[in-house]
């Protein structure tokens, strides 16, 4: 049984940040991570970011990566357990672990889990066909591996993923033959949906993909017209050809490690769907266990790392090892998420994390 | 519409525009027609031109006295929302965001493009900078007939 | 197909790792997971569905959806799509839940 002060599971942007904080207070870090390597989504965006100079505006998200890793690999207080996957979590904080084919356990005094999310999917006819990938899964395969999916894709979504997604598939050599939105207007940042329109791909609102049409893959997609109400309008179907479908519907809070040790979980839909309730210093329902991150509420990656700044000074203060600068770094976070959600945009994650104080003041 | 379709109305596009006399030199035309949060152009302009304030959400706003049209901002804008303009004789100019292979070659004549992704001119092709302080981001200099000043965002090569 | 030539990233030209798919030899370069490779070479087809045998492929890149499922070296349900490619790793297709022998 290896002990630690502090174990994190996932090292995306949030864990990182957490870490850095709880390393800054002296503490012994373990961070376990599934990839191949540490930085969670943020390796494989190319895009310069938005946010302020705190959260790395304008820097292109693998950079910011590579900036908050070197913040906590060669600590001394640190250690790093890669392409390992933590299989249990149990009440008693101990994390079972398979790692470099060996099943290791772990027992940790406080644990944070930041896990974030995953890419939701679409119910619609033939949708296991090969050929149809979640735009995250194709943001991997391109940035990360140099591969193209297909030749062409069309994407369905225009939330900032699909949007970013499809512009970086032009990037890299690929036909963007439409973007498909379901609801009445673009989900996305509209400069994003500017830099698409400039480059000749048609936005289709009101519209959504009915069927998937091909015998091993995917050879065309057949998409219809919708009401206000999201009801197919008969007599608008049409097919378009393609070998490539993006699916980007948006992403659901990994909660799952949460739920094995009996955490309170909420089904708020504007954080991204079943989510688990945290207090206002990330901890959730089970003593000593926090999480923070998309984890708990899909949102930005400049939130994430907000979020995971402040779970490391929570934690740091709930240890007993409170952070040098406790008082002014969490003032600092507190203020940037603050703003970060003050405008159009944050309106819907204000309104869920509204809701998730409601609910947990109710658990307590 | 910019909401349904991505692209901004002509009345949009002029509310960021300056008149013929203020465009004698070039000037940053800031199309950030959201709030979103988000400054990096008001904080990397060295000539203190662009203003959003300790609110980031507010869209930013140019002082066209201040701006030189340097392109800084063009280069930094995460949204590539940013494009610089110039009025000279009877031709537009710009600096415009370019972030796709292949880049064009000083002196070639290709599309020049409008907001709706269309053909709307020719352009040539006067400068193609690729500094590493812009870290990847081009910016290009060309000029299109002066009629399409209000039209023209980019070029297709 | 690989991207060679990228506006933002740099990819370097790596070496090649010769494996084994479905009886026949493939190459993939190092640095490539199972599932990158297969998709590089056109590869879509990477399971089929147990009940309806309906075929499947990459779908979520980062080991959620188990839609790349496949035998390698021997051993069913390994996830392809984070785990890297090794040199002569024999990958087939599985269409059960899998038999570890």
């Amino acid at each position: 049984m290896i002990e630690k002060d502090v174990l994190i599971i996932g090292g995306g942007p949030s864990g990182l940040c957490a870490a850095s904080m709880l390393l800054e207070s002296n503490l012994e870090v373990m961070i376990v991570d599934r990839g191949l390597s540490l930085g969670g989504q943020l390796v494989k965006q190319t895009h310069k970011f938005f946010g302020s100079k705190d959260q790395y505006a304008k820097t292109r998200g693998y950079d910011i990566a590579k900036i908050l890793i070197n913040q906590v690999l060669e600590h001394p207080k640190v250690e790093i357990l890669q392409e390992a996957t933590v299989l249990g979590l149990y009440k008693d904080k101990v994390a079972t672990i398979s790692h470099e084919n060996m099943y290791k356990k772990i027992k940790a005094k406080t644990i944070i889990v930041a896990t974030g999310a995953s890419e939701k999917f679409l119910a619609f006819e033939n949708n296991d066909l090969p050929g149809i990938y979640g735009a995250g899964a194709v943001q991997t395969l391109m940035n990360q591996f140099g591969v193209k999916p297909q030749d062409e894709i069309i994407m369905i979504g225009s939330g900032n993923i699909g949007l970013i997604v499809s512009y970086q598939l032009i990037q890299a050599g690929i036909k963007v033959k439409a973007v498909i939105e379901a609801s009445s207007k673009i989900g996305g940042y509209k400069v994003h949906a500017s830099k698409l329109r400039r480059l000749g791909v048609p936005i289709y609102v009101n519209k959504t993909i009915k069927k998937a049409i091909g015998t091993n893959k995917v050879e065309a997609a057949e998409i219809v017209s919708l009401d206000e109400n999201f009801k197919e309008i008969k007599g608008t179907s049409e097919i378009i050809k393609t070998n490539g479908i993006c699916i980007s519907v948006g992403l659901a809070p990994s909660y799952q490690l949460l739920d094995m040790v009996d955490a309170k979980i909420g089904y708020i839909p504007e954080l991204g769907g079943t989510v688990p309730l945290v207090d206002q210093k990330h901890m959730s329902s089970v003593e000593g266990i926090f999480s923070c991150g998309d984890n708990i509420g899909i949102e930005e990656a400049s939130s994430a790392m907000m979020e995971g700044y402040l779970t490391g000074l929570y934690v740091s203060k709930y240890m007993g090892q409170i952070h040098p600068n406790y008082e002014e770094l969490t003032h600092k976070y507190e203020q940037a998420l603050n703003v970060l959600r003050s405008g159009p945009f944050g309106e819907k994650t204000s309104k869920g994390l509204n809701k998730m104080r409601e609910l947990m003041t109710d658990v307590k | 519409m910019l909401n349904k379709t991505g692209v901004a109305s002509k009345d949009l596009v002029l509310s960021r525009f300056f008149d013929e006399k203020v465009l004698a030199r070039p000037k940053a035309i800031l199309e950030c027609y959201e709030d979103i949060p988000c400054n990096p152009c008001s904080t990397s302009c060295p000539f203190d031109a662009i203003h959003i304030g300790d609110n980031i959400n507010t869209q930013p706003k140019l002082d066209p006295d201040k701006c030189t049209g340097c392109g800084i901002c063009v280069a930094v804008c995460p949204g590539l929302a940013i494009i610089v303009a110039q009025i000279s004789f009877d031709q537009a100019i710009f600096k415009i965001p370019f972030e796709l292979n292949p880049k064009p070659n000083v002196g070639d004549i290709v599309d020049g493009i409008n907001r709706s992704g269309e053909k709307i001119c020719d352009a040539k092709i006067l400068k193609v900078t690729l500094r590493k302080s812009n870290d990847h981001t081009a910016l290009i200099e060309v000029s299109v007939p002066i009629e399409y000043l209000h039209e023209f965002v980019t070029v297709r090569v | 197909m690989r991207i060679h030539s990228h506006p933002i990233l740099d990819f370097e030209e790596k070496e090649d790792i010769t494996f084994m798919f479905e009886g026949k030899q493939m190459v993939g370069k190092k640095g490539d997971t199972i599932a990158s490779a297969l998709v590089n070479l056109g590869i879509d087809v990477f399971s089929y569905s147990i009940k309806l045998n309906r075929p499947r492929g990459f779908y979520c890149a980062i080991g959620n959806c188990a839609s790349c499922k496949m035998k390698v070296n021997g051993k069913p349900n390994i996830k392809t799509c984070i785990t890297k490619l090794e040199p002569n790793m024999v990958v087939e297709r599985q269409t059960n839940k899998g038999e570890y022998k």
